[in-house]
């Protein structure tokens, strides 16, 4: 897309303010500001406890210029479907119910109430912001943390692998799901403007590099997010009424050779920097395998 | 308004739990969010027969735990609607999370408790340790006797939690089996007399607006946090005069009037026993028996145990000679929980010339009868002649 594409798709409005308390290179206000760009503030957010719990703002302020519930760390989606309900029994249309929720309350904690708002279709926008560890805690492993990793409380590198969110939702049936990243915020807006289109549960799950977590310099953020893309280890897609398709730059990485090293996003992390050689081809080689089954996938839509 | 002469009253025999679904129906509640769990299924049951049949106006949202059903009526209170919620024991600890959120947001939610005991071991009967334990979370609890305080209380309990003074959530109790499955008549008053007693919800100037946007419970630093429990207190203690006002203005249209307390023959009584739920009804009996017999006896029925009702027990109480408190609910540790709290009010308010005896009975679902209050009140009319003290008896403890 051309300049000029680029212009028409992203509003100039912004609804996250400047001044807000998020760290330097803060992936997060990154995609909150995409995020209500597009949704053009029409939306009710729902915070669980997370680093965005911060970034709203302490009382009285507020740095979003839409409605926004706090709530319990395990409770966004069930609180979300609630608010949904209510705005229909109460006939308010055209109005989006958005929970943002870090890994950790999407993936831990608040899987329950996530699968069960999916499993009821709640007519809600689900969007996980995975930063990959739980951030506002001070860098404690989540079920999204990837093998190898270091957080604090996996100071030798974590030794599961990372949960496959994104697919597991979309075995709910929703009508749905998209990945989506912080490098790609063009590819993130569009996703967000076709997902309200349907009545129902959708979910958009956001690779969100965090540089006081993974330990790399705050100018880096995009560069990170860009590299995960380009390796093929974060892959943009959408799942569409099941139907499964690569998007942006994902979609021309089918041919292996297309898509860099490994290395080339770890390395410029501090999290990953007591890996093995060894370590780096386990790496390479899940990431290899993901890509096969991707393209069965392709080959199937 | 209309009067109850010129209202027609319909009769039903109904359960507490069928009781609590005809309220909430009658209160058109417009959120419904429930998990099962036994005592309380039937409740949950009847609304989605009400709902499905199109006799309620209301959505239903099938939630997969407590949590969130507390959640769902968080984010539906929050947004404008009037939500209803039931459950017990268990499922009560598991949504705990969100009870205090509930009372901290300061939304009207309406939630059934049918009180049982706290596993383990696993016991599905009588025990008020469940609802006693968000006794401190900021919401309004009221006690059921009976099917048809049941109805009433849930009715009433939507006008105490949205009156603009209070705006805090309200738990109805009443007890697991001996009520909740236990059929009794009950006088539905017309829905035309409800809706002039419970207007619509008018939604209060924080309710979540996109074209009023606001953010509800943002990081609050130490300068300011004390001041919103201050002020849930407060809440709390101007809720006694609307309960008490809501309850009289009840009565003027059912002839069925409210209190915080309910006072039966305890003017010269020496020996009152203090109790709460469907143990109240046999209390009742013992102290007719034991009038026949020439005893001075009395019984206080809580109905309203947040705010606790302190004026209105220090006047039932303070010229009795022995209070016995029965309840079914017991603070490790320590002593009953209502039994302290009553002690402690006499001696703080200068009662010191009274006898204070805390019963802990009818745990899991333990029966306790007519008999066992006489003998109760039997042997607090020896203990009076002790002139002061407090004493905590488990009582029909097997040996
Ligand atoms: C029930 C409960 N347990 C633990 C916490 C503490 N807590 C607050 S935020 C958080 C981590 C959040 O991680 P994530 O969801 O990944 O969001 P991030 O902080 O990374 O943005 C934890 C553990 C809490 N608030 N509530
Ligand atoms: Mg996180």
């Amino acid at each position: 897309m051309g300049m000029k594409g680029i212009l028409r798709v992203v509003p100039k409005e912004e609804y996250l303010l400047p001044g807000n308390p998020s760290c330097p290179g803060c992936p997060a206000s990154l995609g909150l500001r995409y995020l209500l760009k597009a949704l053009g503030g029409k939306a009710i957010l729902v915070i669980p406890a997370s680093c965005t719990s911060i970034i709203v703002g302490p009382y009285p302020f507020s740095s979003l210029r839409v409605p926004v519930l706090n709530i319990a760390f395990a409770a966004a989606a069930s609180t979300a479907a609630g608010i949904s309900e209510a705005l229909k029994v109460k006939g308010k249309e055209g109005i989006q119910v958005v929970v943002w929720a870090g890994d950790g309350g999407t993936a831990d904690i608040g899987l329950q109430a996530l699968s069960g708002a999916a499993e009821r279709n709640s007519d809600i926008l689900y969007v996980c912001y995975d930063n990959e560890a739980y951030m506002n805690t001070g860098i404690q492993r989540s079920s999204l943390t990837p093998y190898g990793a270091w957080t604090t409380t996996t100071p030798k590198g974590k030794v599961e692998e990372k949960k496959n969110l994104p697919m597991i939702v979309a075995e709910h049936k929703v009508p749905y799901v998209a990945t989506a990243s912080v490098g790609y915020p063009i590819d993130l807006i569009l996703k967000v403007r076709k997902a309200i289109k349907y009545r129902g549960f959708k979910y958009i799950h956001l690779h969100a590099p965090c540089p006081y977590g993974w330990r790399f310099p705050a100018n880096k953020t995009v560069e990170v997010a860009k590299l995960a893309v380009k390796t093929g280890i974060w892959v943009l897609y959408e799942i569409e009424n099941g139907k499964f398709r690569l998007t942006s730059l994902s979609s021309s990485l089918i041919d292996p050779s297309k898509r860099l090293p490994v290395n080339k996003y770890l390395k410029l992390q501090g999290r990953f920097k007591h890996l093995s050689e060894e370590d780096i081809s386990r790496i390479q080689e899940r990431v290899n395998t993901m890509w096969d089954e991707l393209m069965r996938l392709v080959k199937e839509s | 308004m209309i009067s109850l002469r010129r209202s027609k009253v319909m009769k039903l025999l109904l359960t507490s739990n069928y009781a609590a679904a005809y309220g909430a129906k009658l209160a058109r509640v417009e959120i419904v969010a429930a998990y099962p769990i036994t005592p309380q299924t039937q409740v949950v049951e009847k609304l989605a027969e009400f709902i499905e049949g199109e006799e309620l106006k209301a959505t239903m949202i099938r939630v997969e735990s407590e949590h969130s059903a507390m959640a769902a009526c968080i984010g539906a209170a929050a947004a404008g609607a009037r939500p209803f919620t039931a459950t017990s024991s268990q499922g009560l600890l598991y949504m705990y999370e969100m009870i205090w959120w509930a009372a901290g947001a300061r939304l009207p939610i309406v939630m059934g408790v049918v009180t049982r005991a706290i596993a383990p071991p696993w016991s599905i009967w009588s025990d008020h340790a469940d609802i006693l334990s968000i006794r401190d979370s900021g919401w309004i609890i009221i006690f059921s006797e009976s099917a048809q305080e049941v109805l009433d209380n849930i009715i009433q309990a939507y006008r105490i939690a949205e009156h603009k003074e209070v705006l805090l959530p309200v738990a109805v109790g009443w007890d697991a089996f001996t009520s909740s499955h236990t059929a009794e008549p009950v006088s539905l008053p017309e829905q035309e007399l409800v809706d002039s007693f419970l207007p619509p919800r008018t939604p209060e100037p924080f309710v979540l607006d996109v074209n009023e946007p606001i953010s509800h419970g943002n990081l609050t630093y130490p300068d300011e946090y004390m001041e919103f429990r201050f002020l849930i207190n407060e809440g709390l203690e101007r809720a006694r005069k609307v309960i008490r006002e809501v309850g009289k203005e009840y009565g003027k249209l059912t002839g069925r009037e409210y209190g915080l307390i309910e006072e039966y023959k305890c003017g010269d009584a020496d020996v009152i026993l203090v109790t709460l739920g469907s143990m109240a009804g046999d209390v009742k009996d013992a102290v007719d028996i034991l009038r026949k017999e020439g005893y001075h006896a009395g019984l206080v029925k809580l109905r309203c145990l947040r705010p606790f009702p302190r004026e209105a027990l220090l006047n039932a109480l303070r010229e009795a000679r022995a209070v016995g408190i029965v309840e079914r609910s017991f603070s490790m540790g320590r002593g009953g929980i209502i039994a302290t709290e009553i002690n402690s009010l006499l001696r703080e308010s200068g009662v010191n010339d009274v006898v204070t005896v805390s019963y802990i009975a009818g745990l899991g679902g333990r029966e306790i009868g007519v008999n066992d209050f006489i003998n109760i009140f039997k042997s607090l009319f020896k203990k009076m002649e002790r002139g002061s003290g407090f004493e905590v008896v488990w009582y029909g403890l097997r040996g």
